[in-house]
């Protein structure tokens, strides 16, 4: 009987996801999910975002969501934007219409309570800051940040760019040279949410604390005021969200039961056409 | 295949998500997970105090800084029969009692604490709700008040009982003495060069700067000086803390 050559046929598997990624992948993923639930119960609070130090009720908001007698609305400068049913006015698992800015199943706790939106937000930053800290330095150790998640040259021009979104829009998200490597908008989106979103909205939470801007006032300054602070909290917040939508749509589109146990085993199977293709090394 | 597993992990997200939001509010009523929410406010007052300056000052901004109008915020109005006397009489007849662990204990008229030496500082109310107002409070350092009375020995808190009513509960907020000798930690009788306004805590309540608002205490009337939160209220402190769950260091 005719051996069929193995490395061939069998999907090889490679180790792409070490460690130190895979535990803050998930602890992170934990920290996200309940800052940005949290953060919208707080938000309900007092739905409302302002430029400069100060913002109360009588100052002009940039953003706001609101309700009327009939209807929930979202307004961004001048643009009123319709949103019953979702934002400002919605109905509850009972039936009872509700006017509030975020529904309950969006926050944390489901029923409006800002103080233990609070107790969950400040505890679970911990999660989150201390766990970026450690990623960010285990990735400095084993040189992730350097051989994967860095640009190199070429990567940053234009027409490498393009290509990338073609192969995107083709669903090709592997270079078949090396299958491991992370592409183009993939380091992109991720140095943006490693090295940007996230550290800001660490830092510009950090900035809503009265104590912290006794001690740290440049903080505060370095975001123009306490209430431009609170914005752009809120703005990266948003960025966050955003990124999650993609990164879990293409998690679906890639193949979701072999990224899943690369993140959680650090093992991936490479797609078919690279292992019978001609790129195989 | 494909389609069906990418059917798959889209309904299994949606069910974990669901199942994960009805964790959470299960979460949010066990005694256990409870303890471990909790210690976060410990482990936040710990960390901020370790590594800020104790002393350090609130930002005092300029008087083009303000905000056009300082939003009131919780009573606006005690209306008790008691505190409309009071406003009656121009609070000619209001005492700020100071008792409990001093050596001399005393009441203060409102002219009385103006007599004492004042401070004014233009500073940025941040509400736990969210939202911050610029304005200028005058008064007196709660530091005066508590050298012309003096601690006693074993003293660690000072309570701020108020004349404004939540159902049964008169409010009330504790401070330690970190705050209490801050030398932005003041007793306000004036609000942008007026006399304070019965929406803000006429005819005195509490600044204490490095804190969220319910800290500041309006319509002050009486201050203890305790050694154990278990002295007052439910034990946490403060009605907001004893009743509703917010942190006692409200710092941040």
């Amino acid at each position: 009987m005719d051996e069929t050559p193995v490395a061939e046929t069998r999907p090889r598997l490679i180790y792409r996801h070490r460690l130190p990624t895979r535990i803050w992948h998930w602890s992170n993923a934990l920290a996200v999910f309940v800052m940005l639930m949290s953060g919208l119960m707080i938000f309900n609070a007092h739905p409302r975002l302002y430029w400069g130090s100060y913002g109360a009720n009588s100052d002009y908001a940039w953003l706001q969501i609101g309700a009327t007698q009939t209807s929930g609305y979202l307004r961004v400068g001048s643009i009123e934007i319709p949103t019953t049913g979702v934002l400002g006015r919605w109905t509850d698992d009972a039936g009872n219409t509700v006017n509030r800015a975020f529904p309950s199943w969006a926050t944390i706790p489901s029923g409006y309570n800002l103080a233990m939106a609070r107790r969950w937000h400040l505890t679970f930053a911990w999660l989150f800051a201390f766990g970026l800290l450690f990623y960010m330095i285990a990735s400095l150790f084993n040189r992730h940040i350097q051989r994967d998640l860095s640009l190199t040259r070429d990567e940053v021009r234009a027409r490498r760019i393009w290509e990338d979104i073609k192969a995107h829009a083709r669903l090709r998200f592997h270079n078949p040279a090396r299958p491991a490597a992370y592409n183009v908008l993939q380091k992109f989106s991720y140095i943006g949410v490693i090295f940007i979103l996230i550290p800001v909205v660490i830092l510009t939470g950090l900035t809503m604390s009265p104590n912290m801007d006794a001690a740290w006032p440049w903080l505060v300054d370095i975001f123009g005021g306490r209430q431009s602070a609170r914005s752009i909290h809120f703005l990266c917040a948003a960025g966050l969200a955003g990124f999650i939508v993609v990164h879990v749509l293409l998690v679906v589109l890639a193949g979701p039961v072999n990224e899943l146990r690369s993140m959680i085993t650090g093992w991936f199977r490479l797609p078919p056409r690279d292992v019978m293709g001609e790129t195989v090394e | 295949m494909t389609i069906i597993t990418r059917r798959t992990a889209l309904s299994g997200l949606a069910l974990g998500a669901g199942g994960l939001l009805a964790g959470c509010d299960r979460l949010n009523d066990s005694p256990a997970f409870r303890k471990i929410l909790f210690a976060g406010e410990e482990m936040n007052l710990g960390f901020q105090r370790a590594i800020t300056d104790r002393n350090a000052l609130a930002r005092e901004f300029a008087p083009d800084d303000r905000s056009p109008v300082m939003r009131p915020n919780g009573t606006r109005d005690p209306a008790t029969p008691s505190y409309q006397a009071h406003r009656a009489a121009s609070f000619s007849t209001w005492r700020v009692a100071v008792e409990g662990m001093v050596q001399r204990p005393m009441t203060f008229s409102i002219p009385h604490l103006r007599s004492l030496p004042t401070r004014s500082q233009i500073t940025r109310h941040d509400c736990v709700e969210g939202w911050s107002a610029i304005a200028k409070w005058t008064g007196t350092p709660l530091k005066s008040l508590l050298d012309v009375v003096g601690l006693r020995d074993g003293a660690r808190y000072i309570v701020f009982q108020c004349a404004d009513l939540y159902g049964p509960n008169r409010y009330y907020e504790t401070i330690d003495l970190i705050d209490a000798f801050h030398p932005q930690t003041i007793l306000a009788w004036g609000l942008n060069d007026r006399p304070l306004p019965v929406d803000n805590g006429a005819p005195v309540r509490l600044r204490v700067e490095r804190h969220l608002g319910y800290k500041h205490a309006k319509y002050v009337e009486r201050i203890q000086v305790i050694d154990s939160l278990q002295r007052v209220g439910l034990g946490k402190g403060g009605f907001w803390e004893d009743h509703y769950d917010y942190d006692w260091y409200a710092g941040i």
